[in-house]
C-alpha cells in the first residue's frame, strides 16, 4: 500500500530504439510523490525521449510505464487523455500556441476541458500568470516574449489545470542567469506550495543540485547512477565524476566513433 | 476583440460575395428553363431526319416556347425518328393538323421544334401524334444539292 | 540487384504513405462533425484565412483571364464571323474549366502553402505535442478547422473567379471591341445550361477538398525542421496541381 502511494511513476525494464539505434536498454526509474526528480545525462542519451515515453507520446518496445500503478500502454485514447490532464508539461521552448495571446494560451486548457464562465477563467488565468510574475504580459503575443518569459507563460499554462505532475524538458537551456534563477525558484516553489511532483530533465548540474531531491544519471541506455545530488557529487564512478565535474574526456569519449585518425589522413582513398 | 470583429466581418463579406457570384453564374449565364410548366401533355411526331435535335430542346409556336422535347428515339420498323415532347397544359387548343418541323436557331445555333398551326377543329391532346412533319435541313445536303444544280446549269 | 531492391522499397514506402494518408483522412472525417458544432469560430477564422485573404489575388487573376479570353475569343471567332459568340466561348471556358482549375492552383499557392507551413511550424515548435499533452487532439483542434475552412472557401473563390472573369471578357469584348451587348449575353444564355454551371461547382468542391486535404496532410506529416517545412510547402503545390488536373479530367469525362 505504501509502495503505490509513494511511487507515482515507475518505469520497469524499458527498451526503446529509434530505427536500428537502441536508446534505452532495460531502464528502471522510480519517481516518488511530492519530490523533484531530476533526469540528467549527456546530450543524445534520450532524455526528452524518456519524457515522451512517460506521457505516452511514444510507446516503448518492451517494458512498462506505470502511473499510479496503471500501465499507460493499455489505456484507450479517452483514458489516456484523462490521464494526461493530470500532467502538466513544459516544453523546451515553451511551445506556446503562436496564434493566441498569452492570456488565451494559459486559458487554452480551461476552454478546452471545462465549462467555466469567462469571469472564472479570467480569474484563474490571472492568478496563474501572477504566480509566474507575468500578469502584466497577459495581452502580449508569444512572439513578443523573451525566451525566459515564454517559458514562464508555458509554466503558468502547465499549471492551470492544477496537475499532479509537472514535467520540465530542459527548463534552463539558453537562459540568462537571472531568468534561470527565476525558473529554478519557481520549480521548487510550485512543487512545495502545490504539493505536486516534478520531473526535470536537464544537464545543468549546478541548478539541479539546488532544486532536485533525487536525480538519475542516464548513460548508454541505462541508469548509471542515482541518488541525491550530493551523493552523485561525491560518487567515485568515472562516468559520474566526468559528468558532474564536466571533464572533456572519460568514459563518454570526446571523439565520436571514427576510423583511425592517422590512417584516414595519410591513407589512400579507402573505398 | 476588435480583431475578431474584423475577421468575422471579412468572412461574412467573403461568403456573401461568393454566394452572389454563384447566384450570378446560375441565373445570368444560363438560359435556365424558360419553360416551366407544372401541367403538361405529351405529344409525338415522326421525322425522317431530326438532325442534331436533343432532349430538352424547346418546342415553340410563333416564336414562343410552349414545350420541351423529352425524348428522341429511333423506330426500327419504320426507320424514322420518333420525337416525344411535352406542351404546357394551358395551350390546349392547338389544332391537331398542325405541322411540326425541326428548325435551327441562327446559322450555327441549336435545333428546336417549331409548330405551324393548321385549321382543324380538333385539338392536340395527351398521346396525340402530329401527322405533318418536316425534317431538319441538313446543311451538307443543302450544299450538295446546290452544287449539283450548279453543275447541271454549267453542263446545259 | 540493388535496383530491384530500391524499386521494391520505394513501392512499399509509397503504399505505406498512401495507407497513412487514407487513415489520416478517416481520422479527419471522424473529428469533423464535432468541430463543425464545437469549433465554429475556429472554422470562421480559417475561412477568413484561406478565403478572404485569397480573394484579391483570385479576383485580379480572374479579371485578366477573362479579359484574355475576350481578346482571344474575339480575334479567333472573327474569322468565322462569329464574334457574337465570344460570350459563350468565355463562359464555357470559365465556368467549366478555367475557373475551377486556376482557382484551385492559385489556392494551393496562396492558402495551401500557408496551411502546410503553419501546421509544419506548429509541429516543429512542439505546439502540436503541447496540445497532445494538454489532452487536446491536434487533428481536431488544428487540422479539421483548416480543412473545413479550405473546403468552404474554394467553391466561393471559384464562383468569384468565374463571375469576375465574365466581367473581364465583357469589358474587352463589348466595351473595347464593340461586340453587341445583347448578343454577348443572349448567346451565352442560350448555349450554357444549368448543367455546365453544376459541373463547375462540382469541380470546385472536389478541388477545394483535395487542395485543403493535401495541404494539411503535408503540414501535419512534415519532418519538423526548417528544411522539412520548406519541402512540405513545395510538395503541397506540386501534388495539388497534379491531383487537381487528374480529377479535372475525370470529372469532365463523366460530364460528357
Amino acid at each position: 500500500m505504501s509502495k503505490s502511494s509513494d511511487n507515482l511513476i515507475e518505469i520497469r525494464d524499458l527498451d526503446y530504439s529509434r530505427g536500428s539505434r537502441p536508446i534505452f536498454r532495460g531502464l528502471n526509474v522510480t519517481i516518488r510523490r511530492g519530490e523533484v526528480t531530476a533526469v540528467m545525462g549527456p546530450s543524445g542519451t534520450g532524455k526528452t525521449t524518456l519524457l515522451r515515453l512517460i506521457t505516452r507520446q511514444l510507446l516503448p518496445d518492451n517494458g512498462v510505464v506505470l502511473v499510479d500503478g496503471v500501465d499507460i500502454g493499455t489505456l484507450s485514447q479517452t483514458e489516456l487523455y484523462r490521464m494526461r490532464q493530470r500532467f502538466g508539461m513544459l516544453f523546451q521552448n515553451g511551445a506556446l500556441l503562436t496564434d493566441l495571446s498569452v492570456f488565451e494560451n494559459v486559458a487554452f486548457p480551461l476552454r478546452e476541458h471545462t465549462r467555466l464562465t469567462n469571469r472564472l477563467i479570467r480569474h484563474v488565468v490571472l492568478t496563474k500568470l501572477h504566480a509566474v510574475g507575468l500578469r502584466g504580459a497577459a495581452d502580449m503575443m508569444p512572439r513578443e516574449l523573451s525566451g525566459g518569459m515564454a517559458r514562464r507563460v508555458a509554466l503558468a499554462r502547465a499549471m492551470v489545470m492544477d496537475p499532479e505532475i509537472l514535467i520540465y524538458d530542459e527548463p534552463f537551456v539558453g537562459l540568462d542567469p537571472i531568468s534561470m534563477g527565476v525558473i529554478v525558484r519557481l520549480v521548487r516553489r510550485m512543487n512545495d506550495a502545490l504539493g505536486i511532483s516534478s520531473i526535470l530533465v536537464s544537464h545543468d548540474v549546478q541548478e539541479i543540485s539546488t532544486v532536485a531531491d533525487c536525480s538519475y544519471l542516464i548513460s548508454d541506455g541505462k541508469v548509471a547512477a542515482s541518488g541525491s545530488p550530493q551523493e552523485l557529487h561525491t560518487a567515485t564512478s568515472d562516468l559520474v565524476r566526468q559528468f558532474m565535474h564536466g571533464m572533456a574526456d572519460g568514459p563518454v569519449a570526446f571523439h565520436y566513433d571514427a576510423p583511425d585518425y592517422e590512417e584516414q589522413l595519410l591513407g589512400r582513398d579507402a573505398d | 476583440m476588435q480583431q475578431t470583429r474584423s475577421v468575422e466581418l471579412g468572412t461574412g463579406l467573403f461568403v456573401l460575395l461568393g454566394i452572389g457570384a454563384l447566384f450570378f453564374l446560375t441565373t445570368q449565364t444560363t438560359g435556365g428553363d424558360d419553360f416551366r410548366a407544372s401541367e403538361v401533355y405529351e405529344v409525338q411526331a415522326r421525322f425522317q431526319n431530326v438532325g442534331s435535335l436533343k432532349r430538352r430542346a424547346p418546342v415553340s409556336m410563333a416564336g414562343v416556347t410552349i414545350g420541351r422535347v423529352t425524348g428522341v428515339e429511333f423506330d426500327g420498323d419504320s426507320l424514322e425518328a420518333v420525337v416525344t415532347f411535352v406542351i404546357d397544359r394551358q395551350y390546349d387548343r392547338i389544332p391537331d393538323d398542325s405541322d411540326a418541323s425541326v428548325l435551327t436557331s441562327g446559322l450555327l445555333g441549336s435545333q428546336y421544334i417549331g409548330l405551324q398551326p393548321g385549321g382543324s377543329d380538333m385539338y392536340l391532346e395527351e398521346g396525340s401524334e402530329i401527322m405533318f412533319t418536316q425534317s431538319a435541313v441538313v446543311l451538307e445536303n443543302l450544299i450538295g444539292r446546290f452544287l449539283v444544280r450548279d453543275s447541271d446549269d454549267a453542263s446545259e | 540487384m540493388t535496383l530491384v531492391r530500391e524499386v521494391y522499397e520505394t513501392l512499399v514506402e509509397f503504399v505505406r504513405t498512401f495507407g497513412a494518408f487514407i487513415l489520416f483522412f478517416v481520422e479527419l472525417l471522424v473529428h469533423t462533425p464535432r468541430a463543425v458544432f464545437g469549433r465554429f469560430r475556429l472554422i470562421v477564422a480559417q475561412v477568413h484565412n484561406t478565403g478572404t485573404l485569397s480573394l484579391v489575388i483570385i479576383l485580379v487573376c480572374g479579371l485578366f483571364v477573362g479579359a484574355v479570353l475576350g481578346l482571344q475569343g474575339f480575334a479567333n471567332l472573327q474569322r468565322f464571323n462569329a464574334e457574337d459568340t465570344v460570350g459563350t466561348f468565355a463562359a464555357f471556358a470559365l465556368v467549366k474549366e478555367l475557373g475551377p482549375v486556376i482557382t484551385a492552383l492559385l489556392f494551393a499557392g496562396r492558402a495551401g502553402t500557408a496551411l502546410a507551413s503553419e501546421i509544419g511550424l506548429m509541429k516543429a515548435t512542439d505546439q502540436l505535442s503541447a496540445m497532445e499533452m494538454m489532452a487536446v487532439n491536434p487533428v481536431s483542434r488544428v487540422v479539421v478547422p483548416r480543412f473545413i475552412g479550405g473546403c468552404i472557401s474554394v467553391p466561393f473563390l471559384t464562383a468569384g473567379f468565374s463571375a469576375i472573369g465574365l466581367f473581364g471578357a465583357y469589358l474587352v469584348a463589348v466595351v473595347l471591341l464593340g461586340v453587341d451587348v445583347g448578343a454577348f449575353w443572349q448567346q451565352m444564355q442560350q448555349t450554357l445550361s444549368i448543367k455546365d454551371v453544376e459541373e463547375g461547382i462540382v469541380k470546385s468542391i472536389l478541388f477545394g477538398g483535395a487542395a485543403s486535404l493535401i495541404a494539411v496532410w503535408e503540414g501535419y506529416n512534415c519532418i519538423p525542421t526548417a528544411e522539412g517545412v520548406g519541402r512540405a510547402t513545395t510538395r503541397t503545390v506540386v501534388i495539388t496541381a497534379i491531383v487537381v488536373l487528374v480529377v479535372d479530367f475525370m470529372v469532365t469525362a463523366t460530364y460528357l
